[in-house]
C-alpha cells in the first residue's frame, strides 16, 4: 500500500503502470473486489457528476438565492466570444461552478473529496474530454488517479475546511485534478505528481471562510479558481516544468498552515470574507443574526 | 490509515451542501441509530465549534435527523428530514456547545425511548468520513466502515472467552477488537469489527452469555 506520493509514483514506474492502475489494484486488494465491482462502483460517481454538470447547465439557484446562473453566464458568454483564458479553461470554470451551484441547492453530486470541492475534478474532466476525446474507460481512470493522489493527502494532512482551511479542500481537489489531466494527456506518473505539487503550492494558506457559513459563496467561485489551475499546472507539468519542493513535502506544509489556523479561518464563517460588511449584511439578511 | 479506500475519496454521492457537516453528520446520526438498535422517539444533541457556528447553513441538523431516521446520505427526503421526524414523533432538540473538543466538527448524541438511552460522540473528519469516539462515557475509535458489535459487560473474567467462543462457533472473524473499562471489576465495553454482518440469532446467542448487559451492532 502506498502512503505518500513518491511512494506512489515509485511503484507505477517500477511496474510501468499508470497511477489509476496503482489505484485500482490497490481497492481491489484492500476490499477483496474484483476489477469488474471497482470500476461499476466508480462509473455510477462519474454518472452522478455528469447528471450535474447537466443539471447546472439548464441553470439552478440556491435557497438563499446566493449563488446559481453563474455557470450558464459563462457558456453563453462562450458561444458569442472567444475567451481570453480560452475554451477549455473557460469550460473547466462554468462546470465546476455548475457542480457546486447543484451542490449548493442541494442537489445531488459526489464528494471530490469534499462537496465544497466537488466542482474541480469533473469540471476539469468534463472540460478537458473535448480535445483529449478519452474513452469511457479513461474517464473513469481520471477518478482513480485523483482518487489516488487525494488518497495521500487525506492520510498524511486534511481534506476537510474545518480541521485545515480552503487550501485542504478546493486545493487538494485542484491539484488532485491537475495530476488527473496529465495522465489522461499521455504525461508520465512523475508528471502527474509535479503538477499535482504546483497547483497546491498556488493554493497553501487558503483560508475557509464561508459567508453566513453556507458552502455557496466564496465556495463556488473557488472551484473556478480551482479548476483553472488544475490545467495551468498541468500544462507546465507536460512542458517538462518541475516542483523545486517535492509533492509530499508541498503536502506536509499545508497540514503545517492548516495546523496554525485560528478557528475563525476554518469553516466557523467567523472570518476571512464571511466578517466583510457584505458577509454579515448577507448572513443578517438570511439568519436574521449578525455575526 | 485513517482513510483506506478511494472511494472515500471519490465519493460519497450526497444531498449538498457539505460532505463534512452534510454528509458526515448524516452518518453520524445513523451509526447512532445503529447503536441503539430502534428508532428513538427524542434526542438531545449537542454541537460543538465548526458544526456549532453552522450548523443551520449546512443543514447539520436536517443531516442528523436524516441519520437518525436511518437516510442514506444520498437519500433525497435528506432536506425534509426535520419534518419527516416530526411527523414521526421524532423530538428532537439542538443544542449550541460552547465546550472545547478536539475535533472542530463533534457532535454529542443522546437518544432514547422510554425505557432506554444511549449517549456518544461522533466526529465529521472530511470527506463524508466520520468516527465514533465515545460510547457511554467509553472512549473508543468506530469507524463504521465495517459491520461491528459492541458489547457493555461486566469486567470479569471470563466474559471476553465466552464472546469470542461463540463467534469462533459461527464462525465469524474478528478483524479488530478493542476492550474498555471504567475501573477494575466495572463496567466495560468490547468492541469488535468484523469481517461479515452478524445476524440476530447470534447476537441473541452473545447477550445470554455470561456477564453480558447489552449488545448493539453496526451493519455495513
Amino acid at each position: 500500500m502506498f502512503r505518500s506520493a513518491a511512494e506512489l509514483v515509485e511503484i507505477a514506474e517500477n511496474e510501468n503502470i499508470l497511477i489509476s492502475e496503482v489505484m485500482i489494484r490497490q481497492e481491489m486488494e484492500m476490499k477483496e473486489k474484483s476489477r469488474e465491482e471497482v470500476f461499476s462502483e466508480m462509473e455510477k460517481n462519474l454518472d452522478v457528476m455528469e447528471k450535474a454538470v447537466e443539471d447546472s447547465l439548464q441553470g439552478v439557484e440556491s435557497v438563499t438565492g446566493l449563488t446559481g446562473g453563474d455557470a450558464v453566464k459563462v457558456q453563453e458568454y462562450m458561444k458569442e466570444n472567444t475567451p481570453l483564458s480560452g475554451q477549455i479553461v473557460m469550460d473547466a470554470v462554468s462546470k465546476a461552478m455548475g457542480t457546486n451551484e447543484v451542490n449548493a441547492a442541494m442537489g445531488t453530486i459526489c464528494a471530490t473529496p469534499t462537496a465544497g470541492s466537488a466542482g474541480c475534478v469533473p469540471g476539469t474532466l468534463f472540460a478537458v474530454k473535448n480535445q483529449l476525446n478519452p474513452t469511457r474507460e479513461q474517464m473513469i481512470r481520471y477518478l482513480f488517479t485523483s482518487g489516488a493522489f487525494g488518497f495521500v493527502v487525506a492520510n498524511n494532512s486534511f481534506i476537510s475546511g474545518a480541521a485545515g482551511g480552503c487550501q485542504a479542500e478546493v486545493g487538494s481537489a485542484g491539484a488532485m485534478a491537475s495530476a488527473a489531466i496529465v495522465e489522461m494527456a499521455g504525461g508520465t506518473p512523475q508528471q502527474s505528481a509535479e503538477a499535482f505539487a504546483m497547483t497546491l503550492k498556488n493554493m497553501l494558506g487558503l483560508v475557509c471562510d464561508p459567508v453566513a457559513g453556507l458552502v455557496e459563496v466564496p465556495c463556488v467561485k473557488r472551484n473556478a479558481g480551482g479548476s483553472s489551475l488544475a490545467i495551468v499546472s498541468a500544462d507546465m507539468a507536460l512542458a517538462g516544468v518541475t516542483s523545486t519542493i517535492p509533492c509530499d513535502e508541498v503536502i506536509g506544509a499545508m497540514y503545517r498552515i492548516g495546523k496554525q489556523m485560528p478557528s475563525s479561518l476554518r469553516e466557523t464563517g467567523e472570518g476571512g470574507l464571511a466578517d466583510t460588511p457584505t458577509g454579515r449584511l448577507l448572513k443578517e439578511k438570511i439568519f436574521g443574526t449578525s455575526v | 490509515m485513517k482513510f483506506n479506500s478511494v472511494f472515500d475519496i471519490i465519493g460519497p454521492v450526497m444531498i449538498g451542501p457539505s460532505s463534512s457537516h452534510t454528509a458526515g453528520a448524516a452518518r453520524i446520526g445513523k451509526a447512532a441509530r445503529n447503536l441503539f438498535g430502534k428508532e428513538p422517539t427524542w434526542a438531545r444533541i449537542h454541537l460543538y465549534e465548526s458544526f456549532a457556528k453552522t450548523y443551520q447553513g449546512h443543514g447539520t441538523d436536517f443531516a442528523l435527523a436524516g441519520g437518525l431516521l436511518g437516510f442514506e446520505t444520498d437519500d433525497p427526503r435528506m432536506n425534509k428530514a426535520l419534518e419527516i421526524a416530526d411527523e414521526r414523533n421524532l423530538d428532537i432538540e439542538f443544542i449550541e456547545d460552547s465546550a472545547g473538543v478536539s475535533h472542530p466538527n463533534t457532535a454529542r448524541l443522546i437518544i432514547g425511548d422510554d425505557t432506554e438511552k444511549i449517549e456518544l460522540v461522533g466526529i465529521s473528519i472530511g470527506g463524508g468520513k466520520i468516527e465514533i469516539t465515545e460510547l457511554n462515557g467509553f472512549e473508543l475509535r468506530l469507524s463504521g466502515n465495517h459491520p461491528a458489535i459492541l458489547i457493555m459487560h461486566n469486567d470479569r473474567f471470563g466474559a471476553i472467552a465466552s464472546v469470542t467462543e461463540i463467534l469462533a462457533k459461527h464462525e465469524i472473524n474478528i478483524g479488530h477488537m478493542e476492550v474498555n473499562r471504567k475501573d477494575v471489576g466495572k463496567e466495560a465495553l468490547m468492541v469488535i469489527e468484523v469481517d461479515q454482518n452478524v445476524d440476530d440469532g447470534v447476537l441473541k446467542e452473545l447477550e445470554s452469555a455470561e456477564h453480558i448487559e447489552q449488545i448493539a451492532k453496526i451493519s455495513s
